[in-house]
């Protein structure tokens, strides 16, 4: 009851935020779109064509044109959603998982511990976040499956200092030395009492990691390191693109408003999150 | 202050372990395959093989060229390109000036367009201006930067034709122009929000009510009383985003050709020269390591109250 009506609150809260709902919206088309491309698509996005190359937005029913093997570009966008957002959210749960665990284990145990994983979070920090995942990438090779390991291992420490910073204060408070008091074991305190109480900024950051993910996807595609053609992602149609930049514009105009539409949207959202959530947060 | 300093400096040192430790990690352990097979070839013979591992060190138990490989690094050694043999260090300094005069024009750019604009926002919140520069905030935050560098090539080297596509110029300044704006632009933006939330929550305070019982003109109330104040945590953000800024000067690089450290480093990764990637990577992060003691250390100087022992 008690945790229904909190998100009841958070609820109206949100929904009184003009801009969060924007990004609400923006959100949610594209899980749409990244559910249901097979089906509203009108042509398959791999499928070559060299009759119907580099066509302009509109001509012979390709709604935003061809590009240098025929395929028709609006088609490979609606794909490219679900590859952005299988990396964002498959990152974000590995760095969520990753960042989470060393976070509790830091703030709840403190001493050695936390002292061994606040140095681990300080080293990771060190690296510049892009720099480092193209040396991981390096070491694995390009693909899909390693921009999730790379961007993974990247972003976890922002999380992991949040959530040792909540436990922290958390693990004082009195119910928690009650249960203490009474028996409980640590992995059911941190589980049960302790993680759920710091959720908020946990949810915020993993909204705002989302977009930081996808952006770093079409950074490293872009670079020619990331997804690797066919593979319709959008920082790789951008890096197409941008050999044609100065006579084909529409192949660069559109993957990249894909990119910044989705951004945009769901950093509106985690900022709507992060004062509906706790308005203390609110910048 | 110079304990603090030294004291500072010291406790860089472990991180600097680390960062050299995963490094250390990266190249010689997780690598699949032979590193030297790599740069000679699959048709190479065993026996020119052998005698290159053991030239460069290979041949030798990996904690023994574990602790030889920190110890090049504080003295400067970063190892040899794979691909031209020539020390990484050296590379790295022939780039470095082309990458660190984009990185701080780039800063240039954002530190000038984000607090004039923060500032305006806050002195006249919720007016038309604020939503306009709040707006235009929240699209710099969004939109990548390749993506932005591409559409001013589009428009200003392309349809206008008033400045170059990319290139170094030989130094010419025209040719630095637009990337610096592409890279600048989310820096402009996020400092635009920080600087806007920071004064808004100064002018609130009493001492700034004070300043204009006094009878302060507006001007010094904003620039003497409240920007001071203000600025400590946007300090912060350019302070870490000049060390991004640096590292994340890769993708800018790449757009408008730049010949910077970070297009070094992709191209490194294209022809797998190793010694070159981790150079890279490892020099960029002694220099965030150093940026952010500077950063550190200049809080000091914005806000008196900050002493350090």
């Amino acid at each position: 009851m008690v945790q229904k009506s909190k998100s009841n609150v958070i609820w109206k809260r949100l929904k009184k935020n003009k801009m969060a709902m924007v990004g609400l919206t923006i959100t949610i088309g594209l899980l749409l779109i990244a559910i249901f491309a097979p089906a509203i698509v009108p042509y398959d996005p791999y499928t070559v064509d060299l009759s119907q190359s580099m066509r302009a937005p509109g001509q012979e029913g390709h709604l935003l044109g061809t590009d240098q093997l025929g395929r028709d570009q609006f088609s490979r966008l609606l794909y490219g959603a679900r590859i952005s957002l299988q990396v964002g959210i498959i990152t974000q749960s590995i760095s969520m998982v990753i960042g989470i665990f060393m976070g509790a284990l830091a703030g709840y145990y403190g001493g050695k511990v936390d002292e061994f994983i606040s140095y681990l979070i300080n080293v990771f920090f060190a690296f510049p976040s892009l720099l480092f995942a193209i040396a991981i990438m390096a070491t694995l090779g390009p693909g899909l499956n390693n921009i999730f390991i790379a961007l993974g291992a990247v972003s976890w420490p922002g999380l992991a200092r949040i959530v040792r910073g909540q436990v922290l204060q958390l693990k004082e408070q009195e119910y928690i030395e009650a249960i203490r008091a009474l028996g409980g074991n640590d992995f059911k305190i941190i589980v049960k009492h302790i993680l759920p109480n710091c959720m908020a900024p946990i949810i915020v950051t993993a909204t705002l990691g989302v977009a930081g993910a996808i952006l770093s996807e079409a950074g490293l595609s872009f670079l020619g390191l990331g997804a690797q053609p066919p593979m319709p992602s959008w920082g790789l149609m951008l890096s197409m693109g941008r050999t044609y930049v100065t006579t084909k514009t529409w192949l660069t105009i559109y993957p990249g408003l894909a990119i910044m539409i989705t951004i945009l949207g769901l950093n509106l959202l985690g900022d709507g999150l992060r004062d509906a959530l706790d308005p203390r947060m609110k910048q | 202050m110079l304990t603090y300093i030294i004291r500072r400096s010291i406790m860089a040192v472990p991180i600097l372990i680390g960062v050299a430790t995963i490094t250390f990690l990266l190249t010689f352990v997780f690598v699949p395959g032979d590193p030297v097979r790599m740069i000679m070839g699959q048709h190479a013979d065993e026996a020119t093989i052998d005698s290159i591992r053991d030239e460069m060190g290979l041949n030798r138990p990996l904690s023994v060229q574990y602790f030889d490989f920190v110890l090049k690094i504080f003295k400067g050694d970063l190892g040899r390109s794979y691909k031209t043999r020539r020390p990484v260090i050296e590379s790295i300094a022939e780039r470095f000036p082309a990458t660190l005069r984009l990185g701080l024009s780039a800063m240039a750019v954002a530190i000038v367009v984000g607090i004039t604009a923060g500032i305006v926002s806050a002195v006249k919140p919720y007016s038309v201006v604020d939503g306009i520069f709040m707006s235009l905030a929240l699209l710099g935050i969004s939109i990548p930067v390749f993506y932005l560098g591409l559409l001013l090539i589009v428009v200003f080297a392309v349809n206008l034709n008033i400045l170059p596509v990319g290139g170094f110029g030989g130094g010419d300044i025209r040719y630095l122009i637009l990337p610096a704006i592409a890279l600048g632009t989310a820096q402009a933006a996020r400092i635009a929000r920080m600087t806007r939330s920071s004064m808004m929550e100064v002018i609130r305070m009493d001492y700034i009510r004070t300043a204009r019982s006094k009878g302060l003109s507006e001007k010094t109330v904003i620039f003497k009383h409240a920007l001071r104040n203000a600025l400590i945590p946007v300090i912060t953000v350019i302070g870490t985003q000049l060390g991004y800024l640096l590292g994340g000067t890769v993708l800018t690089e790449t757009t408008f050709s730049w010949p910077g450290v970070g297009r070094m480093a992709v191209d490194a990764v294209q022809s797998r020269d190793f010694p070159m990637i981790q150079g890279t990577v490892l020099f960029m992060a002694i220099i965030f390591i150093v940026i952010n003691l500077v950063v550190d250390l200049s809080y000091g100087w914005f806000d008196p109250r900050i002493r350090y022992e």
